[in-house]
């Protein structure tokens, strides 16, 4: 089962033009910031929307072809979507939730209950099937909306952040589910998301959509280690700085110079870590080759670390202890020199 | 003062006229109470035509609520969710009951139904069938009058339901009958029983198009309404026992109603 | 039906027109209207008989001409209505009734002194211009009895028995044995005449003057019995009138010669 897509969508502001590909079993996380089209994009490809142009297909069928006018509605497709509230529907209960695609689909009521009850058990909701989806909690709402999905076993999942309205304990628990259940998936997953920590976690590859393009595709260990757009770079924690290679120099376009360990020619995007950054109330002597006069701009606390916000010529985030933060009296405003070892700076071609 | 009571109270520039409003509706009520002659009530009520006005009136407002609602919840849907043309038009259109003097909307009918009416006359002579002056065209006044309450509270609940549900058992293989039937209509149910109450209410009440288009004859056209109106006119006495009769049931059957939907709603 | 839609239009305007209703009580009545000879002031209000309402217009339209200052109010409806309306305290300076049982009422109620007579009106049987029933070519030597032009399986309409239209209606058709065959009672005169002009039902028993004032849109045969079952009008001044000068002025011109000719124009007999 493979998903083969192009899709093409114009709606206002948004213009969408996207190609996927998703082999078996294989779980593509499309990464992208709010109003990116990602959405959108989902609903085309369950067949709540058809496309202005491109194609969709899964193995052999062809589900949408705007140039041949084919579009197959959503209710003749075999897909199954979680949707981000998971939207169980409140006047049946949860069995009967879950079964609802199998009735629609005119198997009997003995066999659906079975299969009910079956699914209900593998998502860890065993003896709630009675119960009101109004009495269940967020995790085990989305459970019982995944349990739905899956249980016609469609060629197509789709999961539309499925993670994003549950507190950050729930999601953790539910997240090492869902991956568990997507592994054992024999179809395509296509999993939307502006949390990389999903992305990260549940994909075998991520795509990254930017007002509507493809900016960036690969695994989940390459996009974060390579970003290519300030929003990736940002998902990643790191601080993206384009410039030109000039030897063991690279010339940033916005400025400056950083000193790199490999020579490098061309255009090449250097990347910097946060918990490379040292900062310093003085100018520091010694080895560091890059060393850069800024200001700090914002400081937010991040588990024992604060991760500060760095303008200056070069702008840089930093990762510094809670201690050193107080110790070096640092408040908005602070003037402090930033150091980066040459060494601590991956370089890559644009 | 203490700041619990402050943040409990009612302004007084609501307080005021809230509780003129509720005496400008309960106290013709009272009066009527106090008005009613519980002497001769006994007499009063089972004068015949009482019952039988009382029957008439019952069934065909239940009629009138059962056609609204197998022809006003489909509309309040179109309403709602299509996409076709001149929807704002077309709401505009059937919601005119609700601001047409009722006497014109019978007349309007005798224009369409009567005998000499576009439909009508073809219905006589095709069938032989009459409506004017029948049960049925009483039922059809107050279908008339009422449906708009229906139509206009079930578009409300669609317009507030949401429609992400729908796209959900889209996705689960229902075609957009299935998913009305069985995803939609539930969504909306507490809606449509406000309305059909509603419907009912005002179709129980109905005066105007149904003298003139169904006319006044007792046990076949006589509701309650019109009975009061014509008692009124010879016997006011008659007429504040009958209102009375009429206010107790239609007081009784929303009470029942409403607390039946409160029970569903909470269990 | 283009030509009975206008009509029943008109019919529907006059009915909103008359329905004015009588707010002239709440303006203050002009001083300056001494006792005697003066001519009168300010406004008066007169409640009468729907059936009156021709009649009615002009006569005030006269008076009104005769006396300037003068501004004179309707209230047509059914005479039961306005009876009732009475009862409940309406401030009116004139009541004409379509019938002496509506005014006894008044008058019983302590709210007039006795009532003069000042026409009377007969029932006569209404047919619509296609006259599906054959009600004009049933003919009989002299004038029919009601018996004769009515088949038993007609469409009928008839006053409701409350209003003094109907109570006349009951009387005629008992007398006849027809008494089951109306097939709605109408709450007053002018929607029975409706219905009629409509083609809704094959005939209606409507008064004579009704006919008159409708014109060609609906036929109408006249009938022994309705001698008998005659309805006639009182007016009177009500004790409480607000402006008694005008509505005795009024009164007056209603049993003047003049008066007389204008109801007897409008189809109405004499008391």
């Amino acid at each position: 089962m493979t998903l083969d897509a192009r899709v093409v969508v114009q709606r206002g502001s948004l213009s969408l033009d996207v190609e996927l590909a998703v082999q078996d079993g294989e779980v593509l996380a499309v990464l992208g910031p709010n109003g990116a089209g990602k959405s959108t994009l989902l609903r085309v490809l369950a067949g709540l929307l058809p496309p202005d142009g491109g194609r969709v297909s899964v193995d052999d069928a062809v589900w949408d072809d705007v140039p041949v006018r084919t579009h197959l509605p959503a209710h003749r497709r075999s897909v199954g979507v979680v949707f981000q509230d998971a939207l169980l529907f409140p006047h049946l209960t949860v069995a009967e939730n879950v079964a609802f695609g199998l009735r629609t689909r005119g198997v009997r009521t003995a066999e659906r209950r079975a299969a009910a009850g079956e699914w209900l058990t593998r998502v860890g909701l065993d003896g709630l099937g009675d119960r009101r989806p109004g009495h269940l909690s967020g995790g085990q709402a989305q459970r019982a909306a995944l349990a739905r999905a899956l249980v016609g076993e469609p060629a197509l999942l789709l999961l539309d952040e499925p993670l994003s309205a549950l507190d950050a304990r729930t999601r953790l628990v539910v997240r090492a589910e869902v991956r568990r259940h997507l592994a054992a998936f024999a179809g395509s997953t296509v999993l939307v998301t502006h949390d990389p920590v999903d992305a990260m976690a549940l994909a075998d590859r991520v795509v990254v959509v930017e007002e509507g393009r493809v900016v960036q595709a690969g695994t989940p260990e390459e996009v974060n280690r390579r970003p290519r757009t300030d929003y990736v770079a940002r998902l990643a924690g790191l601080s993206l700085l384009p410039g030109t290679g000039e030897g063991r120099a690279v010339r940033l376009d916005a400025g400056g110079v950083v000193a790199v360990a490999e020579e490098t020619s061309g255009p090449v995007f250097a990347a910097v870590r946060p918990e490379s950054v040292a900062l310093y109330l003085a100018r520091p002597e010694g080895s560091p080759r890059n060393v850069w006069p800024v200001r700090l701009v914002g400081a937010t606390p991040h588990g024992a670390t604060v991760r500060c916000e760095l303008a200056g010529e070069v702008p840089l985030v930093a990762d510094v202890t809670a201690g050193a933060f107080a110790e070096l009296g640092l408040v908005p405003g602070a003037e402090v020199w930033a150091t980066v070892k040459a060494a601590e700076v991956a370089v890559y071609q644009r | 003062m203490s700041r619990s009571r402050e943040g409990a109270g009612i302004p007084p520039p609501l307080l005021v006229p809230a509780a003129l409003g509720v005496a400008f509706l309960v106290l013709p009520l009272v009066g009527l109470l106090v008005r009613t002659p519980w002497s001769s009530l006994g007499r009063q009520l089972t004068a015949p035509g009482v019952g039988e006005a009382l029957r008439l009136s019952i069934v065909s407002a239940s009629l009138a609520t059962l056609l609204s609602l197998l022809l006003g919840v489909p509309l309040a849907w179109v309403l709602a969710r299509s996409r076709i043309r001149g929807r704002s038009v077309l709401r505009a259109l059937v919601t005119v009951p609700l601001v047409l003097p009722p006497v014109v909307g019978g007349v309007a009918l005798f224009l369409v139904l009567g005998r000499q009416g576009i439909v009508g006359s073809w219905l006589d002579e095709a069938f032989g069938v009459t409506i004017p002056f029948t049960t049925t065209a009483v039922v059809l006044a107050e279908t008339f009058v009422a449906m708009p309450f229906l139509v206009v509270s079930v578009e409300g609940a669609l317009r507030a339901a949401d429609a992400r549900f729908e796209d959900v058992a889209a996705t689960l293989g229902a075609d957009r009958w299935t998913t009305f039937r069985r995803v939609t209509l539930p969504l909306v149910a507490p809606g449509v029983a406000a309305g059909a109450v509603l419907c009912w209410a005002r179709a129980l009440g109905e005066f105007g198009a149904t003298i003139t288009f169904a006319g006044n004859f007792p046990g076949t056209t006589q509701t309650m309404p019109l009975a009061v109106y014509l008692a009124l006119q010879r016997d006011p006495e008659a007429a504040i026992v009958l209102s009375l009769v009429l206010l107790a049931v239609s007081l009784a059957t929303l009470l029942l109603l409403r607390d039946r939907w409160l029970g569903r709603a909470q269990g | 039906m283009t030509a009975r839609l206008a009509l029943l239009a008109a019919a529907v305007l006059v009915g909103a027109a008359a329905c004015g209703g009588p707010d002239g009580a709440d303006q203050p009545v002009r001083s300056g209207a001494p006792a005697g000879d003066a001519a009168p002031t300010g406004t008066l209000t007169i409640f009468a008989a729907a059936s009156l309402s021709d009649v009615f217009a002009r006569l005030g339209a006269e008076l009104e001409e005769q006396n300037p200052e003068l501004d004179v109010r309707f209230n047509f409806a059914g005479s039961s209505a306005l009876a009732a309306q009475l009862e409940q305290g309406a401030p009116t300076d004139v009541f004409a009734s379509a019938d002496e049982d509506q005014m006894t009422r008044v008058v019983d109620a302590g709210l007039a002194p006795e009532a003069e007579l000042f026409a009377s009106n007969r029932l006569v049987l209404a047919f619509p211009p296609d006259d599906p029933a054959g009600i004009d070519r049933s003919d009989s030597a002299g004038i029919p009895s009601l018996a004769d032009l009515l088949d038993r399986d007609v469409t009928l309409a008839v006053c409701a028995p409350e209003v003094p239209c109907g109570a006349a209606a009951a009387e005629v058709l008992d007398r006849t044995g027809l008494s089951d065959v109306p097939d709605t009672y109408e709450d007053d005169v002018r929607a029975v005449l409706t219905k009629v002009q409509l083609g809704e039902v094959d005939a209606g028993l409507v008064y004579r003057t009704d006919v008159s004032s409708a014109g060609d849109a609906v036929g109408a045969r006249a009938f022994r019995e309705a001698e008998a079952a005659r309805n006639r009008y009182p007016v009177a001044v009500l004790d409480d009138a607000p402006n008694p000068d005008a509505a005795r002025a009024f009164v007056d011109l209603l049993l003047s010669d003049e008066g007389r000719q204008v109801l007897t124009e409008a189809g109405f007999f004499e008391p």
